[in-house]
């Protein structure tokens, strides 16, 4: 079906004067939509700027100091006080928001496209039935409460049986262990995400071409296979563009995260080994929320407002990558 | 069968009964290699692991809910206490709760609708269009703790003052009722834009030329036969955005100020409250749990059961509407990029009958 022809103007001789209204209207109306988003991207990046211009740009991303220490110095720092107004190294935060969101979209990656695997190819119906709705529930509950649960119930029992008094004096001189710590912030994060990547993934899978399928059972191949060989790879862009855009719903993730995640400006240091999964971070987007009630202090809001702008920018680059990721799947002729 | 007189003739050679394992070996999984066999034990129980987190957390925010959540909650105000018993209920959260998403939602929809009616039947000029849908694609993306600290800075100014909190000294704070319903409306706008929209994509041509064929025009054709004929994806978007403003935290928190209580601003009957700050059932949960200043986890847990029960009955009303409509509300949820769903092809082929 080809409504493009249809699209472009209805046959009428001369169109009338309300109709040329409506469309004038509505138009306003998108423009006034994009003005707003416009508006969006230019605020916060103005007033971002003086915390990167002052910092000498690229050093605002590099490692240097507690940013807890500094945020509260530019918080109590009067004016005239020079470098304290401004002085920033946002490392830790950026590191923690890396760390968290890769390790979930990794292991989200491939508990997302087993289980779409399983919805699409080898559930039974009455196992289908049932894990529709869950896959809509585990997308659908709110991320506070993820954050309750995991901080009333999942936090003390790690506290109590998974990090042993050992683990705890190795660096006890670096940092304290608790039970909200980098790895329940992935484990939560990794089934928040995990929704969004088996939907996408459950679609991209089940519109490859059957044709395809049966001609490569036709060959012998067995089942296992030729989902591997051929349906996988037909629907690999889809996959990775569900990557993609969980990717953005990790990074912006504030509340769950500043619940569960340590609420510690720390940097985890992967030369720990395996305790590094209990050491406390607090990523980006739970920082901010962390320090909102500062936010009328105008040098705090510029810091403040640079850390915004750093995730702002790389969610806008990462729904332009999601749409470029797609894009071969139009080539095979699927819709998604 | 046997009077048919277009019945093909009888087979040359007999045919063999059973297509199954006298034809050709079937493909059984215990024939498979072992490692494919370990994918297949991976995909069982990466489907099974999905059900049990789902089921543990609806059975331990139920057993929470149930032990904690008592009638004299739903009607009490938050009181400022350190003792459990003592703090009150949460009947201003609720209140705070069905004012934001009354006005998220009364402003989200209307606005979503005509941007879809505008995208799919317009679409002109090109570039404009085009400029409008990767920048509701990119709100899509973006985290509400950025729309936040982005109202916060909007309606900062002076002229603003009216639609806000102000301190004594004449100051704006850009808090209030109204400006976090204006941001949640920010939130659930790509969602109502795009079930609109694929609903548009699903009406067939034939439907738009017979109304121009009558002398319709462009603008009658889509108020009156295009869009009450997608009434249903129109709903299911509006329930999505409903479910996905009821469920944040961060706008709340920063917008709608720091008091549990409703806190009036003026005097003016319902002004005042739209004024005034207060808060949400989210950010109820989230003044209590150990993060917060409350730190009274019984409140939370009872507030947390009563909001996923409203999510549950919002999942299942999209549930129940989703059998009407054309697109997965799932996928949805997430990304409006995916605009045409792989089923749309099928009913396709069907009505061009």
């Amino acid at each position: 079906m080809d409504t493009g022809l249809l699209k472009k103007a209805p046959p009428t001789r001369r169109r009338g004067s309300s109709d040329r209204r409506t469309e004038l209207l509505l138009g306003a109306l998108a423009v006034g939509v994009l003005a707003l988003i416009g508006l969006l991207l230019v605020t916060v990046l103005v007033k971002a700027w003086p915390s990167f211009s002052h910092n000498g740009y690229i050093k605002w991303f590099f490692p240097g100091g507690d940013v807890d220490t500094q945020l509260s110095a530019i918080e109590n720092a009067r004016p005239g006080s020079g470098n304290a107004l401004y002085h920033l190294r946002a490392w830790p935060l950026l590191w923690a928001t890396f760390l968290t969101t890769g390790l979930a979209v990794l292991f989200g990656l491939v508990l997302s496209t087993l289980s779409a695997i399983f919805i699409v190819e080898f559930a039974p119906r009455a196992m289908q039935r049932v894990l529709d709705p869950v896959v809509r529930l585990l997308a659908g509950v709110p991320s506070v409460i993820y954050g309750l649960i995991g901080v009333l119930a999942l936090a003390p029992w790690i506290e109590e049986h998974l990090i042993s008094e050992q683990r705890k004096e190795s660096v006890t001189y670096v940092v304290q262990l608790t039970g909200t710590n980098l790895g329940l912030a992935v484990l939560i994060l990794t089934v928040m995400i995990t929704p969004i990547m088996v939907a996408i993934s459950t679609s991209a899978l089940a519109s490859v071409p059957s044709a395809w399928t049966e001609g490569s059972a036709a060959l012998g191949v067995n089942r296992w296979r030729t989902i591997w060989r051929v349906s996988l790879r037909t629907a690999r862009p889809a996959i990775i563009a569900g990557a993609v855009l969980a990717t953005g719903r990790a990074l912006g993730e504030a509340i769950m995260l500043s619940l569960v995640a340590g609420g510690r400006s720390f940097a985890p240091n992967l030369l720990d080994g395996l305790t590094v999964l209990f050491e406390p971070a607090r990523p980006a987007a739970a920082t901010l929320l962390t320090y909102i009630d500062g936010i009328s202090d105008p040098y705090l809001a510029h810091a403040l407002y640079a850390i915004g702008a750093v995730l702002l920018v790389s969610c806008g680059l990462l729904s332009l990558a999601a749409w470029a990721a797609k894009q071969p799947l139009k080539r095979y002729g699927i819709r998604t | 069968m046997a009077s048919d007189p277009q019945a093909l003739p009888p087979p040359l050679r007999p045919r063999r009964v059973g297509t199954g394992a006298a034809a050709r070996p079937r493909d059984s999984i215990s024939a498979w290699p072992l490692i494919d066999r370990l994918g297949y034990v991976l995909c069982w129980a990466a489907g099974l692991t999905l059900c049990a987190i789902a089921g543990a957390i609806v059975l331990f925010m139920l057993v929470k809910g149930i032990s904690y959540l008592r009638p004299s909650l739903l009607v009490q105000s938050p009181a400022p206490s350190t003792v459990q018993s003592a703090s009150g209920g949460f009947l201003d959260p609720i209140e705070g709760t069905l004012i934001i998403t009354g006005i998220g939602i009364c402003l989200a929809a209307p606005v979503g609708v005509a941007l879809a009616a505008w995208l799919s039947e317009y679409h002109r000029p090109a570039w404009l269009a085009r400029a409008v849908e990767s920048a509701i694609e990119m709100i899509a993306g973006v985290p509400s703790v950025l729309l936040a600290i982005f109202g916060l800075l909007v309606f900062a100014p002076r002229f603003l003052a009216f639609l806000s909190q102000t301190s004594a000294g004449g100051s704006v704070y850009g808090k209030s009722f109204v400006i976090a319903g204006i941001m949640m409306s920010v939130l659930a706008l790509p969602l109502i834009v795009g079930a609109t929209r694929e609903g548009l994509a699903q009406i067939p041509g034939h439907v738009r030329e017979a109304s121009y064929a009558l002398g319709k025009t462009q603008a009658t054709t889509l108020r009156r036969v295009l869009l009450p004929s997608i009434r249903t994806d129109i709903a299911a978007g509006a329930t999505l955005g409903i479910g996905r403003i009821i469920g944040d935290t961060a706008i709340v928190v920063i917008l709608a100020g720091g008091t549990l209580q409703l806190d009036r601003t003026g005097t003016a009957p319902i002004l005042s409250i739209l004024r005034g700050t207060g808060s949400s059932l989210t950010s109820y949960i989230y003044y209590n749990s150990p993060v917060g200043e409350g730190h009274a986890p019984q409140k939370a847990y009872a507030a947390a059961f009563l909001l996923l029960m409203v999510v549950l009955g919002l999942n299942m009303i999209v549930t129940l509407l989703s059998s009407e409509l054309s697109f997965n509300p799932v996928a949805w949820m997430f990304t409006n990029t995916w605009t045409r769903r792989l089923r749309g092809s099928a009913p396709e082929e069907g009505q061009e009958t």
